[in-house]
């Protein structure tokens, strides 16, 4: 029955199995949706999605199967054509991923834009029966101004005035769940989490029963209790974070990060750079200048067993990593590539996390040096990355 | 059947309402997860509540493995009878402990059971549980009894999103993400927890949680929990709504916001940015 829908559920990633499927097909047959369109909505909903990071998706693929069904909502039709701009917004919303959307204002491609925006349209043209209209709008001057203005596609924003027009699942309200694109204190949270390790240390607090069964049968059964220590999150982090010039487009994200990594790890340090590590590191931002450790010290302190991650945008002049005196806030001794080097030597675990989106890491060279010293362990601060991150640390 | 459409004292949106009626009648396991403070674990008590059925809850720690639902065997009393000699340690299922599980498979009139916070478990807890959600039914080793229920009891279960859940366990459940209410429903759960509320006072008090809410970079953004604290305050000083709004340029911290902002660094940060407001209006 929902076979059309089910596959085009896959064709757009969402994980939907076999067994949902026929749990909603059970459903149905109770007689739950009780032929509403949005009581199926919200029914399909709960049987198929189990994440919310896919509910997204979800409502994107609905709208696009259960295209005709909008006739049933009454009063859809004619309020949609009295906002005609809105509507072309949420096209190019909805046909842009926000990627797409991040290389056209990085590129400036306006061109770019306006074709795939065509080429979407035209294809939608047989599926879709109000398309030629909209095609027609399209073309003329109001899209054009959004094109030029990304700020004007941007996700989110005056969508409430009109919402009775819209259906549920067109309002996409879960869109900030949606993979990369919001990441929250709480998500960073999560992420960081991966790299949680236990160990058993400390005092013996906590009853060991299959060691004391043990024992005891050792004993020939005279009783012999055995304690062990508790578990605790041994995990140490280093944190070096970039701070001041290009960085501060990215302040927000990179203190969320911070005050996460902050919490949930026991041993954890901090420590400020800029652009690259060179001889010396700092803990307070605004004492710079006073408050200096050598990084000769910090690596000594802290051993090869504290995991290494550095953020920053390394987005920067070449000169400042390969060349002695290339820093552009002081002389330097040697060069900022000495002091990966002595970095990656002395921590085997590293992670590089770059705030810049990773389809952009291409059109800067010291991106690209700054990942090859780090042996290709350079991820973005998206929570995929940060997952990716993780992962490589655990190893 | 009956249906769950609410309560008095609690507001159910209606795609909430949708998921727990599908749980319900297929009698599968509904999984609810949402922004802390939004309801996930009130939920169970007001469905037990609206069906008239008896809640059991089984609260999870880092430390809870998926047997200890199930049953416990008390190994350790039974060696230390053994030593003083009574006469009970010979039948082993006098040391047999029924857990959360049991007992809700063993209830007469099916009964909700609430599973709550399943992410602060072993990241396994779930895969241990698989079979036992399925099919309802488990084995007792110790006394090689079976154990199955009665009636299939409504299992509802919330996660933080902590941990990520396997799929296998995911593909037997229902999902709803309890999303955070808007405005109006906003408006509704107070009006059901603190009926007859000025309504100048609540649309007040409301206008100010939001803008709370919108302020970028809060570390712990206010939740519906939180909201409702802060108008029992609100309530319990006898707040008008003028003293309310009467927050100017020099005062922007909400009055009472101790209920609402729990974080010292965010109450930092609405301080900074009334220093800045002040600053901006001479």
């Amino acid at each position: 029955m929902f076979v059309p829908f089910f596959l085009e559920l896959r064709k757009a990633k969402v994980p939907v199995s076999l067994m949902e499927y026929l749990t909603l097909l059970e459903v149905m047959a109770k007689g739950l949706a009780e032929y509403d369109v949005e009581k199926f909505y919200y029914l399909s909903r709960a049987t198929l999605v189990k994440d919310e990071r896919n509910i997204d998706k979800f409502d994107r693929v609905f709208g696009q199967v259960f295209k005709g069904l909008e006739g049933n909502l009454d009063g859809v039709e004619s309020s949609a054509a009295l906002i005609p701009e809105e509507w072309l917004k949420k096209l190019a919303e909805r046909h842009l991923t926000p990627e797409e959307m991040a290389q056209i204002q990085s590129l400036g491609g306006f061109e770019k834009l306006m074709e795939t925006l065509k080429k979407r349209l035209e294809e939608q043209k047989e599926r879709h029966q109000g398309g030629s209209k909209w095609i027609g709008t399209a073309g003329t001057s109001p899209f054009g101004a959004y094109g030029y203005n990304p700020e004007g596609i941007r996700i989110g924003q005056d969508r409430s005035r009109h919402r009775r027009a819209v259906k549920v699942w067109d309002k996409r309200e879960f869109k900030n769940y949606d993979d990369s694109v919001e990441i929250g204190t709480r998500t960073i949270k999560v992420a960081l989490r991966r790299l949680r390790r236990f160990a058993r240390e400390g005092a013996a607090t906590e009853l060991d029963l299959p060691g004391t069964i043990r024992a005891t049968a050792h004993q020939g059964g005279l009783l012999d209790l055995k304690m062990r220590p508790e578990r605790h999150n041994k995990v140490k982090v280093l944190l070096l974070l970039d701070v001041g010039g290009s960085m501060d487009d990215h302040v927000r994200l990179v203190e969320e990060l911070f005050s996460a990594a902050r919490g949930e790890f026991k041993h954890f340090e901090h420590f400020y750079f800029h652009n690259c590590p060179y001889e010396a590191l700092w803990k307070d931002n605004r004492r710079r200048e006073g408050d200096i450790v050598p990084t000769h010290q910090v690596l000594r302190t802290f051993g090869p067993d504290w995991k290494l991650v550095m953020v920053g945008d390394a987005s920067m002049s070449p000169y400042e990593i390969a060349y002695a005196g290339g820093a552009v806030e002081h002389w330097n001794e040697e060069a900022g590539s000495v002091w990966m080097h002595r970095l990656a030597d002395a921590y085997p675990s590293l992670a590089w996390i770059n705030p810049v989106p990773k389809s952009s890491w291409s059109y800067t060279s010291s991106i690209g040096m700054i990942e090859r010293l780090t042996e290709g362990r350079m991820f973005p601060l998206t929570l995929e990355g940060l997952d990716l991150a993780m992962q490589n640390l655990n190893r | 059947m009956s249906r769950f459409q609410g309560t008095d004292s609690y507001v159910a949106t209606e795609d909430l309402r949708v998921a727990v009626n599908a749980a319900i009648t297929l009698e599968r396991p509904l999984l609810i997860k949402g922004e802390p403070g939004t309801g996930k674990t009130v939920l169970a008590r007001e469905v037990a509540n609206a069906l008239g059925r008896d809640l059991i809850e089984w609260h999870i720690k880092s430390t809870t493995k998926a047997q200890q639902g199930l049953y416990e065997y008390d190994a350790v009393s039974r060696l230390r009878d053994s030593q003083l000699g009574e006469s009970k340690v010979h039948d082993i299922s006098n040391y047999i402990k029924r857990g959360k599980l049991w007992e809700a498979f063993e209830a007469p009139k099916p009964p909700v059971l609430l599973i709550d916070e399943i992410d602060k478990a072993d990241i396994e807890f779930p895969n241990d549980l698989l079979l036992e959600l399925d099919r309802m039914e488990f084995h007792v080793y110790e006394t090689g009894q079976s154990v199955s229920a009665k009636v299939r009891p409504a299992v509802i279960i919330t996660s933080n999103n902590e941990k990520e859940l396997p799929d296998a366990f995911l593909r037997r459940c229902f999902f709803h993400y309890i999303r955070f209410p808007d405005p109006d429903t906003m408006a509704a759960i107070v009006e059901v927890h603190y009926p007859g509320i000025k309504k100048t006072l609540l649309s007040e008090a409301l206008s100010m949680f939001f803008e709370v809410r919108e302020v970028p970079g809060l570390k712990k953004k206010p939740s519906t929990s939180e909201l409702l604290d802060w108008i029992k305050l609100l309530l319990a000083e006898d707040m008008t709504p003028g003293q309310l709004k009467e927050r100017d340029a020099k005062n922007i911290l909400p009055p009472l916001h101790g209920a609402l902002l729990k974080n010292e660094q965010d109450v930092h940060m609405f301080e900074r940015l009334a220093f800045l407001s002040r600053r901006d209006g001479r």
